[in-house]
């Protein structure tokens, strides 16, 4: 088995509230997060997938295949756009970088044909990140 | 099913250190080839970066594994305090007769962290410096390589 990553970059901003709780809960949770108005920041995605080289191409998938579908599923999603009012995908949700990694796996997980999606690791700034991916998968 | 799907939560960490690799069950001169200058007589130093992963249920009121002030004062406690701006070999009591190599720090870091409460330990990453890196996952980490 061969795992292969790509990287993207995209910005977006996003707020962390929950209208269930009261605004000092929310602020006592939250921290800085809660501000009302939203903050943002320069997310980096790591994409893994895993398969056996084509015999012929020797290609697990077509990297620029892949390109395209990073682009369509998540940068003209995600880029450039405020996470909780935006991005469907993330309605109901606090837009933490866990539930951004899942809501990005449910996304990636059906359009990956090629080789299967095996990680997703979202970085919200260079210190603080999630990963998804299928209990039981072998590491990396 | 999403049920199916593992979450991990990960955090970076940075303290600097200073360590001198020798073994006191080897010569002054196998100290010298098996460490060459990491054996010099006073030790050197290193920033170090901890990367910290845990897992657990994605809480659905806060969208989070675990909070991370939560973390963060935990990993402050057992391990930047001790460690910050001291020597490993002489201030840790873990490497008064351990070698404290990187991959004996990651096992020690990973002893302090694995009783964290609010989440499951994963694994301990260590950058030595930006060309060195070392990581833990317990003894489990062995099976969980043989999936592969």
């Amino acid at each position: 088995m061969v795992y292969l990553t790509r990287k993207i970059e995209f910005s977006a901003s996003h707020l962390y509230h929950n209208p269930a709780l009261s605004a000092d809960e929310n602020r006592r949770i939250f921290g800085k997060c809660n501000n009302p108005h939203g903050h943002g920041h320069n997310y980096t995605l790591e994409v893994t997938v895993a398969g056996e080289p084509d015999p012929v191409t020797g290609m697990v998938l077509d990297l620029k295949e892949l390109k395209v579908i990073l682009e369509r599923e998540i940068m003209q999603r995600m880029d450039h756009r405020f996470l909780n009012y935006e991005v469907p995908e993330l309605k109901d949700q606090i837009p933490t970088c866990e539930n951004i990694a899942r809501a990005i796996w449910k996304l990636l997980e059906p359009k990956i044909t090629q080789g299967r999606l095996h990680k997703v690791r979202l970085y919200e700034s260079p210190d603080i990140f999630a990963e998804c991916y299928r209990n039981g998968a072998s590491q990396p | 099913m999403s049920n199916d799907l593992k979450i991990v939560f990960g955090r970076r960490y940075r303290f600097a250190a200073s360590h001198r690799l020798h073994s006191d069950q080897l010569t002054a001169e196998q100290n010298f080839r098996v460490y060459g200058k990491c054996n010099n007589p006073y030790g050197h130093g290193h920033n170090y970066v901890v990367e910290i992963s845990v897992s657990g249920t994605v809480h659905p009121a806060t969208g989070m594994i675990v909070n991370l002030v939560d973390l963060d004062e935990f990993v402050q406690r057992q391990v930047i305090e001790p460690f910050d701006h001291k020597s490993l070999n002489h201030d840790v009591p873990a490497f008064h007769a351990t070698v404290p190599t990187t991959e004996n720090l990651c096992k020690e870091i990973y002893q302090r962290l694995k009783h964290f409460p609010l989440a499951k330990l994963e694994r301990v990453r260590i950058e030595e410096t930006s060309n060195n890196a070392f990581e833990y996952a317990g003894e489990e980490m062995r099976d969980r390589m043989a999936v592969r």
